[in-house]
């Protein structure tokens, strides 16, 4: 499809709450890979003392537990970012934006607090300790394609998180981990998606090893307005021979470093089940 | 300066002490020869294992000061050292090649038993532990912010466990010790923590990174900040604090009104930051000492100012070393509020001429995680010549795409500095830019 002419707004969702993890930098990467190509893009730092912008591409990051509580009370009485995705909007939600698009998640004090409900996941608190570490996941068979309709490649970050995330019959796994924790839920999956909204535990950012992802959001957004949801427009190749530098020597240390601790192997051993 | 006599007993620790300072010094040494670094961390983890009070056995008899915080934390170290020293080196005992966990204070402490003051940089997690152990009379808070996510606490969390440790302290009183507290106003964070400290010396030491502090600490609210440096909540009353102490430009301004030149050989506005507060800190411990200046009257603020004057470099940061006849400036930065503070000084000194080496390494004392590279405003060295080396310099390659930022990517420091020194102007100065241990792999490479 021609890009040439679509304008696009990608909103960064309450950097002043949520951006503990470099997670910005997933909207600058999506704001360029889109102007690259031609298309008119504006990028949006939405703070939390205004309401959030229209938008057609909201990226929400990873935060500490006050801040991820704050940002979802005031995006469930603003009301603007399930309205945009009702009408279509795309949605990237990382680790603590991930938890908080889902129905629920667990506050510092292990309270549960309303998530807004965008993502049919819901998170607790895990027992053990905190998942840190490198965290490779491989997309599940049903996982969205990219817009030429290959499979997405294996996913590469960091994961920094105590919360378990249980995906519901509403929504849909991501991938399947092969190495770190993910969901941590026993099933071995990392991530959701339904719709246009997806969500994950990976930041690094996450799109900066993942072009294929940031490109299949992209794709989402571009796609044409009638065209029905799952839709993912064809964006003309980058030359991304960097990113694909970076993925390949991560993905390359990781496959080279023994196999992780007990966590990872009792997730694995569960997901036999 | 000259020390009194205090009334405390010197290190005695009984057997079980000194046969583990016995061990310090062996292990140091056994460590040294077989050439696996300094062995200040191997000799002090061989103490504590024989025996774990000993940290508390060895700052017994002494006057303590600590100096925390994310960033600053070795500089603040060694110009508050040097300023409490004056003219007696010996009289000061300080942990200065960078190892601030308790196997390192333990190490300090042991090589240096007669020394009747330790001035000791502490790792942020351990702070509460080296105030239980070491009943310090100073204790300086510099700032905090994000580093080192997968390895320290979030910030809040620090910032509650400092609540815990600062809310046991004791005001010093006349003939009687206690703990003053020097604390940075101007960070939200800091000035939080520091609020369950009884004696409190409050600095306006500036603060240029707000990203970690706009949520409050005491009730979730947002934190505004004004243009002067001013913060406030918008929905409790937390607000920063009066200031004893504001550093203005190159000069401390007492609540006076007074007005004390600070002159560093360092560069950075960070820098002159840093020395506010470990000149308003040695006044505090020399006070505490009952020390004197030179004419036989009490310390003052100009004499600990003119002492720090000479410091003019750290453990090799901030240094220049000369490569292919180059002058080639040494700088270390660990977080986002570091980088960004050392691209403030870059703009400073010298303009988008200067031909920048970037190297990032990703080791355990690093953090594993290279996320906080998207919070580093690389934007800012457009039209620089930059080179990206390091373990981690796909990464960094990475980044400077997205900014907007030419660069070339080149294997080992070594190589990167060559090449940009092969790319600069005749005469022109290089700035190299490491965090921690990547900043040690060049100096030891140099």
């Amino acid at each position: 499809m021609s890009t040439a002419t679509r304008r696009l707004t990608v909103c960064v969702v309450y950097p002043d709450l949520l951006g503990t993890y470099g997670d910005g930098g997933n909207g600058l990467i999506l704001a360029r890979r889109a102007g690259w190509r031609g298309v008119d893009v504006d990028l949006v730092q939405a703070t939390s003392d205004r309401p959030l912008p229209e938008a057609d591409l909201y990226t929400i990051g990873g935060g500490e537990d006050g801040p991820q509580v704050r940002a979802a009370t005031t995006l469930a009485e603003e009301g603007t970012l399930a309205r945009r995705v009702a009408e279509g909007a795309v949605v990237l939600g990382v680790c603590a934006g991930f938890q908080l698009i889902g129905r629920r998640f667990p506050d510092a004090s292990d309270r549960p607090q309303e998530g807004l409900g965008l993502l049919d996941v819901t998170t607790r608190k895990g027992t053990g300790a905190r998942a840190v570490g490198e965290l490779v996941a491989t997309p599940t068979a049903g996982a969205p394609r990219t817009g030429r309709g290959d499979p997405l490649p294996r996913l590469t970050g960091f994961e920094n998180h105590g919360g378990v995330s249980v995906v519901g019959p509403g929504a849909r796994a991501l991938a399947t981990v092969t190495r770190g924790v993910g969901n941590g839920a026993g099933d071995g999956t990392e991530g959701a998606w339904a719709g246009r909204v997806l969500g994950t535990y990976l930041h690094g950012p996450v799109l900066a090893r993942n072009t294929a992802l940031a490109d299949l959001l992209l794709g989402w957004a571009l796609a044409p307005g009638d065209a029905p949801v799952g839709t993912v427009a064809e964006l003309e190749p980058l030359d991304d021979a960097e990113e694909i530098a970076l993925r390949s020597e991560r993905l390359e240390a990781v496959d080279a470093a023994p196999t992780g601790g007990w966590r990872s192997m009792v997730e694995r051993v569960r997901s036999l089940r | 300066m000259t020390v009194r006599p205090t009334t405390r007993t010197g290190a005695t620790g009984g057997l079980r002490a000194s046969v583990a300072v016995s061990a310090v010094a062996a292990v140091n040494g056994l460590s040294r020869t077989l050439g696996r670094g300094s062995g200040t961390v191997a000799g002090g983890r061989a103490g504590l294992a024989l025996d774990p009070r000993l940290l508390a056995t060895l700052a017994t008899g002494r006057r303590v000061a600590l100096v925390s915080g994310t960033n600053g934390k070795t500089t603040t170290t060694r110009l508050l050292a040097t300023a409490v020293a004056g003219p007696d080196p010996t009289s000061v005992v300080s942990n200065d090649t960078g190892a601030n966990m308790p196997a390192g204070h333990v190490a300090a402490l042991a090589g240096a038993p007669r020394a009747p003051l330790a001035v000791l940089e502490v790792d942020e997690g351990y702070l509460g532990r080296l105030i239980d152990e070491s009943h310090p009379d100073v204790v300086v808070l510099l700032n905090l912010s994000r580093d080192q996510l997968d390895r320290i606490a979030e910030v809040r969390m620090l910032v509650d466990r400092w609540r815990g440790a600062l809310a046991g302290l004791r005001a010093p009183r006349p003939g009687l010790d206690g703990t003053v507290v020097v604390a940075n106003a101007d960070d939200p964070m800091v000035a939080y923590a520091a609020g369950t400290a009884p004696s409190v010396r409050w600095v306006g030491a500036g603060q240029v990174w707000h990203e970690d502090a706009v949520g409050c600490p005491a009730c979730g609210g947002r934190i505004v900040f004004a243009d002067d440096g001013r913060w406030a909540c918008d929905r409790c009353d937390f607000a920063r604090p009066a200031v004893d102490v504001d550093v203005v430009g190159d000069e401390l301004v007492l609540s006076d009104g007074s007005r004390h030149p600070v002159r560093t050989a360092l560069p950075g506005q960070f820098n002159r930051a840093n020395a506010g507060m470990a000149a308003v800190a040695a006044l505090a411990l020399l006070e505490a000492v009952g020390g004197h200046g030179p004419d036989d009257g009490p310390p003052t603020l100009d004499l600990v100012l003119g002492r720090l004057a000479g410091v003019s470099d750290v453990a090799g940061r901030f240094s220049t070393v000369m490569r292919s006849g180059r002058p080639v400036r040494l700088l270390l930065a660990k977080n986002p509020a570091g980088w960004t503070a050392i691209f403030d000084l870059l703009d400073e000194a010298g303009g988008p001429a200067v031909p920048v080496v970037l190297s990032v390494n990703a080791r355990t004392a690093d953090g594993l995680d290279t996320s906080w590279l998207w919070d580093v405003p690389f934007e800012r060295l457009a039209g620089r010549s930059v080179v990206a080396t390091g373990d981690r310099r796909l990464d960094l390659a990475v980044r400077l795409r997205y900014g907007g930022v030419d660069h070339d990517v080149v294997d080992g420091p070594l190589a990167a500095l060559d090449h940009a020194v092969g790319r600069s102007e005749d005469g022109a100065t290089v700035d190299f830019l490491g965090n921690y241990t990547a900043f040690a792999d060049l100096r030891r490479a140099l």
